[in-house]
């Protein structure tokens, strides 16, 4: 039954695949386009983020390195940064999949939430604090907090949608299991 | 946990944690790798503009649409009062048009008498639209849809209506990323118009929200540049066309050094709402003096 295995491991990969794609480009064109005081939701942490707390540290991490790579090939100056920033998160996030209840809503969002803060914190470390620039109250109050805020509106609606599909192959992967027993 | 996970914890045995050490050993040769030299660039910016190039263009087609359409509703009723001041203001603007049609005629023989070219009219330049923005908000770049195909490449100069936007960093068969002179990693050599003095234009997303940009370093020691005057790009520049107009001085300060002056300036391309510019696909000639 070692077939059954490799096909549902693939979907995840798929289904993954297509969310990160899906992101990717609505965070570059039309959320880039739609902004709210000149902020942007970051999509693509909310998917690694899911990603890793529904599926593990392995995708996470994968998932991460994958997208954060295409952001840097596009609009990264030093490519890798944001590959290992995207791979940590999802990587971080995947350690909390075993103490996540089925139902929990709470867990999920407040690490999205605790995930894009880490991830503004890093990107005005490495990015400016580095550089000299100082002003941290400024970055805080002008990039990180609004983007912590409208990426963890925007991950009410969308972290379900990935669960959702995820937990639809969950379900045929366990009625797969029993017919094996 | 199921029986299933354990069966496939067996199947693949490198633990989680050496991906990770692995992974992020590749993130530091990348940096490393980019950071020193640009051999990566070329296949996979290939690879990825085939593959998600075609999709932001139609994405952002469709955005830019709903704006328009949004703002059309939003706007129909101010458009029937505009109307009416317009047409005051054409009666006005016709008056004007004649005076300044004999400002222009003695303008031209003006240059033709100093031989000061209207250099950038005639540069080769070809239109592009913008595709896509950067996906952070850290820094404002942004992707164009013309590459290498259509005689793009790197530093080529970007520019939209009159003024200067940024230049090209990085290209691909299809695309081009664009780095704009208000990102706050950009800084672009400028001089004054009027006195030929040169000054550094500094990008700053803390001035951004505020529409004005930082310059620094300009010497002026008899005080002869005022507010309101144009600052364009400036003939020691190796990346900048000579004589592109970058914006009009807002604010002067003395430096705490006594000897340059620093500032902001406004600049005269509205970066909020660009959707098309002009890439001059022209390169400033700069011989390498220096090496690589």
């Amino acid at each position: 039954m070692f077939p059954t295995f490799t096909e549902i491991d693939s979907m995840y990969v798929l289904v993954t695949f297509i969310f990160m794609f899906i992101s990717f480009l609505l965070q570059s064109t039309l959320l880039s386009q739609f902004t709210i005081g000149d902020i942007t939701p970051n999509l693509l942490l909310i998917t690694v983020s899911a990603t890793g707390l529904l599926l593990g540290r392995r995708f996470g991490m994968i998932s991460g390195f994958l997208g954060g790579l295409v952001v840097d090939i596009f609009f990264g100056r030093i490519l890798g940064l944001y590959a290992l920033l995207y791979m940590l998160a999802g990587y971080l996030n995947g350690i909390f999949r075993k103490v996540l209840f089925p139902g929990d809503f709470k867990l999920p969002l407040a690490l999205i939430m605790g995930s894009d803060l880490a991830f503004g914190h890093a990107c005005y470390i490495l990015m400016f604090f580095f550089r000299g620039d100082f002003n941290y109250v400024f970055y805080l109050t002008k990039i990180i907090l609004p983007e912590v805020i409208y990426t963890t509106i925007i991950a009410i609606f969308y972290f379900p949608l990935i669960k959702y599909v995820i937990g639809r192959i969950q379900y045929h992967e366990q009625k797969a299991e029993e017919t094996v027993e | 946990m199921s029986p299933l996970v354990k069966r496939k914890r067996e199947r693949i045995n490198i633990p989680n944690r050496y991906i990770l050490l692995i992974l992020s050993m590749v993130c530091v040769v990348l940096m490393i790798l980019s950071f020193s030299t640009n051999i990566l660039s070329t296949p996979l910016n290939t690879l990825s503009g085939y593959v998600l190039v075609p999709f932001q263009k139609g994405l952002n087609a469709v955005g830019t649409s709903l704006i328009n359409r949004a703002e059309n509703l939003k706007t129909l009723n101010q458009v029937i009062e505009e109307n009416e001041e317009l047409k005051k203001q054409i009666e006005e603007l016709t008056r004007d048009n004649t005076i300044l049609q004999q400002d222009k005629y003695e303008l031209t023989k003006l240059r033709e008498l100093y031989e000061l070219d209207a250099e950038y009219e005639q540069y080769d330049k070809i239109g592009a639209r913008i595709i896509a923005r950067d996906s952070g908000n850290w820094y404002s770049g942004f992707i164009i849809d013309k590459g290498t195909n259509d005689g793009v490449s790197v530093d080529c100069n970007v520019i939209a209506g009159s003024g200067l936007v940024g230049r090209v960093t990085d290209v691909g068969p299809n695309y081009a990323k664009v780095i704009s002179i208000i990102s706050d990693n950009s800084n672009t050599s400028g001089m004054t118009l009027s006195t030929g003095d040169n000054l550094i234009v500094t990008g700053s997303l803390k001035l951004m929200d505020i529409g004005v940009i930082e310059y620094s370093q300009l010497a002026d020691p008899d005080n002869l540049v005022g507010v309101g005057d144009k600052v364009v790009t400036s003939n020691i520049s190796d990346k900048y066309l000579q004589g592109i107009l970058i914006g009009y001085i807002d604010s002067i300060n003395t430096d705490s050094n006594n000897l340059t002056k620093s500032g902001t300036l406004i600049p005269v391309v509205d970066f909020r709402h660009l959707e098309e510019v002009l890439v001059i696909t022209e390169l400033k000639n700069v011989p390498d003096l220096y090496g690589d």
